[in-house]
């Protein structure tokens, strides 16, 4: 471990960042309270603490993420309160959040990655090159360039995320606990790379936060925080003279409240008796895992014993958290075997599930339950007896520290805290096996030894067998065993200190790098060692021109989000393809399903005359194609059935006599029920049965007169326009188009900003001199081009398949359709910025497209037909206007000079959108 | 021990549900806001359908027929001249345009027969059919009457008295208000489960509850009774408060019947939701299938154009969709007043169809797990 050495006096120049009396507040927790700090310049800055003391929120303060509340913060000069300054500081900041690779784009590569980030900061493609292969060939990952960020390992993508950090050369870096997570010897390597960029840097400012004390030790200065407070500040010499302590860890435990640190005293191991009795708890045997060509796990062989404090070491991505699903059926084995207690892992064995405690690496409980919901919820599905429950949670609780945050939701809660609750969970049904995957992962050093107290009572006590992976060397030191593992493979297992022996080093790190090392001779390795390269140092006048913020609206920033935005969905060939495809295959469910002209309608005759005439009556309606007879109807009861059933839409009763009435000439009436259920198709058959009785009447009457009697009437000759067969299809198809021009593109865009709120990316729209307007019409115009492309299948689709030839101005149409699919991107983008979840999203994009664009659109009925709500709605949705241009181009032959009224609305509609987007949009936390 | 295992789990989806107030007034809003507006916007077939009228006869029974054109199944006609009605119709102003030729009257009274032309927009195919009979009628109707007194009918006195049974004024929004709370039970049920499914997937929750005593049986069950009891809540309450309070539409069946055919219904598209959440990888894929499997289940189930005019095998296919014994059993229960033992039939089929739907995408679950852990 070689953080960079402590560089003695600080250097005495205005202070990087001043803050005075800045709280903070989420609903009910105060995160801050007053704090009032001058944070030194040119030089490492290290922040201490528990989880939960308000570390990252005030980091995302200083970096402009978050907006101030009360207090104020001056940062390079300015106060981040004036939207200007920050305008002005932000291609000088640079902040990397806390969590793995957060603010990386898991789909994009390694390269890709870095070169966005290049581009947001306005550099052009020769410098956006330099930098990205001195800053790749300095971190080691050159070799990994092509590769995705999401399978990289937690180490590589730290390293990564330096590297988009670092690209625009930073004069303030910003850095939440950078090597959380990280193994031992990438976390080295990272330390080293940060000291050798500040090195050739040397007046960059550096802000740390991190729970490793021996990290902390090498910083230049420090600031202790405990509660939303500042505990104290000075060098690491000056906290240890201030406290007494010999380390830094003791200092700061004499640092906090006596509340807190008084229970404090070193962890006391008792021997492990493997005598005892030598039941195995955990047999693996040739446990291989292959993921197509990759062996993440390769012929793994140990024995854990009842008991048993197992350790698991190993870099990022070296198998471990494979191995640990294998065992708890998770992943079934590709090769080899796995024992637990002696029966063969079977996903499906419930027994052994409930013995079995396990926590995963990610947290991964509801984060919409409550602390203690989830508690309990826990405690029923492992089957506790109801009574037990609420004392067990209350132990629990008390156990992992729990107690103040019990009503509280784990989203607001910090990481360590989170993970506490994992563990917690994991032991609620007090499990004979414990398989804890980096539990303690991003937890202070108090909580950790607290989770070990209670680990080793339960080993020791109440022979609780614990397997156990971790990047902490104290921790593993406390295993009884251990295995080191890398690239699949196991490379030993022993006990900790005969591991040391073996090796000859006085430390276990030291062991663990050097069995590293050795094995990691290929290229291929996680662990290569970075060349020795200097960092890049650009020449200075390049670097000034690079922090002017770059104006209010740049272009290759916007392109920036669009090539971004569009890669991604290149990766994504699932939803391009049911994008496009899908689009296809509804227009032609829809446009061959959704028919107005009705035919083979039922109906029945209750005929209480059976005389030629009736007869005659009755023939003249089932001749027709309309009409379906069905058996005749017996009595009322009879129709009142088969009407209710549904089976008959018309029922005719003629009365007794109609013949002879008729005959005779005096006025007879046939009765006709309509079901009216459905008053679409009532009407229809209302008009049938009109015109058909008209045209017996007249039939009868020609016969009667035997001549052509023209007296009184009215031909009236009925032109039906632009679709002279009256049929659905040419109908149908113009109006499908809008329809699905508007769901899809929309459902698209919906999703891409909720979906970088809900996995953080969004903080690069926070730190970044990105505006929300860039931001916004950067990553539509992916979208707008499929939607664009989708408009082109269908066209082509109305015109070859279903033969619907367009009769007017095709430009006029593709205009048409450019504006309109600009609207439907846009109100997907505003739909998404003020949705908080994706469900949310999906939800609000069906309800405000499907409703108006089917009903209130004109696509069955016009527009000036429609009443109230959906009148308002019609007259302004963009779908009314476009379907006007579909069905006017399509079926009417028309062209721009006819369609002018409708392509106004718009036009404007796109600007409208996009403003509402802008306002809705927020470029800082809150 | 199960059955506490699928109510326990089913609690907690109720609970992550209640702490997402977005989705919550979604729901509300779905539910009233949307079927309000959804019914009301076409109270009936033919309701203020735009027609232009180009009378160059400008004599009293051209006027008369001008005058029979009144709200609300037309809007008051607008009277123009040649030149203006192709312009009019091609801005798609007018549906429809009845042109009255010179000497009409003169014609029909010297025994002559007189014609009229009438222009009509057949790509608005709705107001087309049944404008087109409405019209013929109302001219006819007209001309007969204007005619009286001048010489004898020679057509014969036979009266066809129609009425329509269960909604005699045909009023559109007694349809509309329960179709759209069909459709958004099929939307919401399908949403709930399947991107709450996604979602637990992209967050490791599934995989967290895999390894703990509960079967995928378990999950599944939970799932689809808890969201399916938040769907049957809401269409209670919106049929009770919007559609029977609000909008006023008389409800001739049994509710409580109706509410067990949703009960159904909601058994088959809940396991959808989940079979589709299962075959999307991410939130952005199910957004997209989800379109593609509601908007035909919606357009093509009998809910918004009739069954009988689509062609035979999207009659057939739809059979094997939950939604048209869904819409089928509802406008027999609710307008026609059926007892089960006349939608007996739309049972079976929904349980059917439901079980298959639930078997299936049990089958999927089990097999996706191991590609979610």
């Amino acid at each position: 471990m070689t953080p960079p050495a402590p560089s003695g006096e600080i250097i005495k120049t205005p202070p990087v960042a001043q803050l005075r009396d800045v709280s903070l507040r989420y609903k009910k927790t105060q995160a801050l309270d007053s704090i009032s700090l001058d944070l030194p310049s040119g030089c490492m800055v290290g922040f201490i603490g528990p989880d939960g003391v308000g570390k990252s929120s005030l980091f995302s303060l200083i970096a402009g993420a978050r907006a101030i509340q009360t207090g104020s913060i001056d940062v390079l000069g300015g106060d981040m309160a004036d939207r200007h300054h920050r305008r002005q500081v932000c291609p000088r900041v640079a902040y990397m959040p806390q969590g793995l690779g957060k603010n990386l784009y898991p789909t994009l590569s390694v390269y890709e990655n870095a070169e966005f980030f290049g581009r947001l900061f306005g550099q052009d493609r020769q410098e956006r090159q330099e930098r990205i292969d001195d800053l790749l060939a300095a971190t080691g990952l050159s070799p990994f360039a092509g590769r995705p960020a999401g399978k990289l390992s937690g180490g590589m993508k730290q390293k990564l995320g330096l590297c988009c950090a670092l690209i625009h050369d930073p004069d303030l870096l910003i850095l939440d606990e950078p090597t959380t997570g990280v193994d031992p010897l990438s976390r080295r390597q990272f330390w080293e790379l940060i000291e050798r960029i500040r090195h050739n840097r040397p007046g960059m400012s550096v802000l740390v936060a991190t729970a490793y004390m021996e990290e902390a030790a090498r910083f230049d200065w420090l600031v202790a925080m405990n509660g939303g407070r500042v505990l104290a500040t000075g060098t690491p010499a000056e906290l240890l003279e201030l406290t007494g302590g010999e380390s830094l860890e003791e200092a700061f435990i004499a640092l906090l409240p006596e509340a807190q640190g008084e229970s404090y005293e070193p962890i006391v191991i008792p021997p492990w008796n493997t005598d005892e009795d030598g039941q195995t708890a955990i047999e693996a045997q040739g446990l291989t895992m292959r993921f197509g060509d990759f062996t993440a796990v390769d012929h793994v062989d140990f024995r854990i014993l009842r008991g048993e404090i197992f350790g698991f070491l190993g870099s990022n991505g070296c198998g471990k958290t494979t191995t640990m699903k294998i065992l708890t059926g998770l992943l079934p084995a590709t090769e080899g075997e796995a024992r637990l207690f002696g029966h063969k892992v079977n996903a499906h064995d419930i027994e052994t599930r409930r013995r079995v405690g396990y926590m995963t690496q990610g947290f991964s409980l509801y984060s919409e339950l409550t602390v203690r919901q989830n508690l309990v919820l826990h405690a029923r599905l492992f089957r506790m007896p109801e009574e037990k429950i609420p004392a067990r949670v209350e132990e629990m609780a008390e156990r992992f520290g729990l107690i103040g945050i019990m009503e509280s939701l784990p989203d607001a809660l910090p990481l360590g805290q989170r993970q506490r609750l994992s563990l917690a969970v994991a032991m609620i049904h007090a499990p004979d096996m414990l398989i804890l995957d980096e539990p303690t992962s991003g937890v202070d050093p108090v909580a950790r030894d607290g989770f070990w107290r209670i680990m080793i009572d339960l080993a020791r006590r109440e022979k609780v067998t614990i397997f156990i992976s971790t990047h902490f060397m104290n921790e593993a030191l406390r295993c009884d065993r251990i295995s080191l593992m890398h690239a699949g493979k196991v490379l030993v297992s022993d006990a900790p200190r005969a591991l040391m022996e073996k090796r000859g080093a006085a430390t276990l790190e030291e062991a663990f790098i050097s069995y590293l090392e050795e094995a990691s001779a290929g290229p291929e390795s996680a662990a290569t060692p970075p060349p020795e390269k200097a960092l890049p140092t650009p020449p200075a006048p390049s670097r000034e021109r690079q922090h002017h913020p770059g104006g209010f609206f740049s272009l290759r920033r916007l392109l920036s989000y669009t090539r971004r935005e569009s890669l991604e969905l290149r990766r994504d060939p699932i939803r391009l393809t049911l994008a496009l495809l899908g689009t296809l295959i509804l227009m032609f469910v829809i446009g061959y399903g959704v028919n107005m002209d009705v035919e083979d309608l039922t109906f029945a005759v209750l005929d209480r005359d059976q005389s030629a005439l009736s007869r005659d009556y009755v023939l003249n309606l089932s001749g027709s194609r309309y009409f379906i007879e069905h058996a005749p109807i017996r009595d009322y009861a009879d129709m009142d059935r088969r009407m209710r059933a549904g089976e008959i839409s018309l029922a005719i009763e003629i009365p007794p006599g109609f013949g002879r009435d008729l005959r005779r000439g005096s006025v007879v009436a046939i009765g006709a029920w309509i079901d009216g259920a459905m008053p679409q198709r009532a009407e229809t058959v209302r008009g049938y049965a009109q015109g058909m009785h008209a045209h017996w009447l007249a039939s009868v009457s020609r016969q009667s007169r035997g001549e052509a009697s023209t007296y009184g009437t009215v031909n009236i000759e009925t032109r039906f326009r632009y679709n002279p067969d009256v049929k659905s299809l040419p109908s149908m198809v113009p109006a499908v188009i809008p329809l699905l021009l508007m769901m899809i593109p929309a459902m698209l865009t919906a999703l891409s900003v909720v979906r970088e709120k809900e996995l953080g990316s969004i903080v690069n729209l926070y730190v970044t001199p990105v505006t929300r307007l860039e931001f916004l019409l950067g990553k539509q115009i992916p979208y707008l081009a499929l939607a664009m492309l989708n408009f082109l299948l269908l066209t082509a689709l109305a015109v070859f398949v279903f033969k619907v030839p367009i009769t007017g101005s095709f430009t006029a149409l593709s205009t048409g359709a450019l504006l309109y699919v600009c609207a439907a991107t846009t109100l997907g983008m505003v739909i998404s910025t003020f949705m908080r979840s994706q469900i949310a999203a999906i939800f609000g994009t069906a309800i405000l497209t499907i409703l108006p664009a089917v009903q209130f659109s004109g696509m069955l009925d016009p527009v000036s037909s429609l009443e109230g709500a959906g009148a308002a709605i019609g007259k302004i949705y963009p779908t009314t206007h476009f379907l006007t241009i579909a069905r006017g181009t399509f079926s009417k032959a028309l062209g721009f000079a006819d369609l002018q009224a409708s392509f106004i609305p718009l036009l404007l509609a796109v600007p409208i959108l996009i403003g509402l987007g802008a306002v809705l949009l927020k470029k800082q936390e809150r | 021990m199960g059955l506490a295992n699928i109510r326990h789990l089913g609690v907690k989806e109720l609970r992550g549900l209640l702490r997402d107030p977005m989705m919550l007034f979604l729901i509300v809003y779905a539910f009233t806001f949307a079927v309000y507006s959804g019914a009301t916007a076409m109270p009936e077939t033919l309701h203020k359908a735009p027609i232009a009228i180009v009378d160059e006869d400008h004599s009293p029974l051209s006027r008369r027929i001008a005058d029979a054109f009144y709200p609300p199944r037309f809007l008051s006609p607008i009277l123009i001249d040649q030149t203006r009605m192709d312009a009019r119709m091609d801005a798609g102003l007018d549906t429809f345009a009845l042109n009255i030729p010179p000497n009409f009257q003169r014609d029909l009274l010297s025994g002559r027969a007189a014609t009229v032309q009438l222009n009509v927009d057949a790509t608005r195919m709705s107001q087309a059919f049944t404008g087109n009979g409405y019209i013929q009628f109302i001219i006819n109707d007209e001309v007969n009457a204007f005619l009286r007194g001048y010489q004898a009918s020679t057509i014969p006195p036979v009266e066809l008295a129609l009425r329509a049974r269960f909604n005699p004024e045909l009023n559109k929004t007694w349809f509309g208000a329960v179709m759209k709370v069909i459709d958004n039970v099929t939307m919401l049920s399908i949403i709930l489960t399947g991107a709450a499914l996604l979602r637990e997937r992209e967050h490791g929750t599934v995989e967290h509850l895999l390894v703990m005593p509960v079967t995928p049986f378990e999950i599944m069950a939970a799932k689809i009774w808890s969201m399916a009891l938040v769907v049957l809540l809401a269409t209670a309450a919106s049929l009770i408060l919007v559609v029977e309070g609000l909008l006023q539409v008389p409800i001739e069946g049994s509710i409580l019947l109706f509410l067990l055919g949703t009960g159904l219904h909601l058994f088959a598209t809940t396991s959808l939701g989940i079979f589709l959440g299962t075959l999307a990888r991410s939130m952005p894929q199910f957004g997209l299938l989800m379109m593609l499997f509601l908007l035909p289940l919606q357009i093509l189930s009998g809910g918004t154009t009739p069954r009988e005019s689509m062609p035979d095998f999207v009659q057939y296919l739809m059979m094997s969709a939950p939604n048209t014994h869904f819409v089928m059993l509802a406008q027999a229960i609710l307008y026609r007043g059926a007892g089960l033992s006349v939608v007996w039939p739309q049972f079976v089929a929904l349980a059917l169809i439901g079980t298959v739907l639930f078997f299936l995408s049990l089958a999927r679950f089990r097999k996706t797990l191991g590609t979610m852990a």
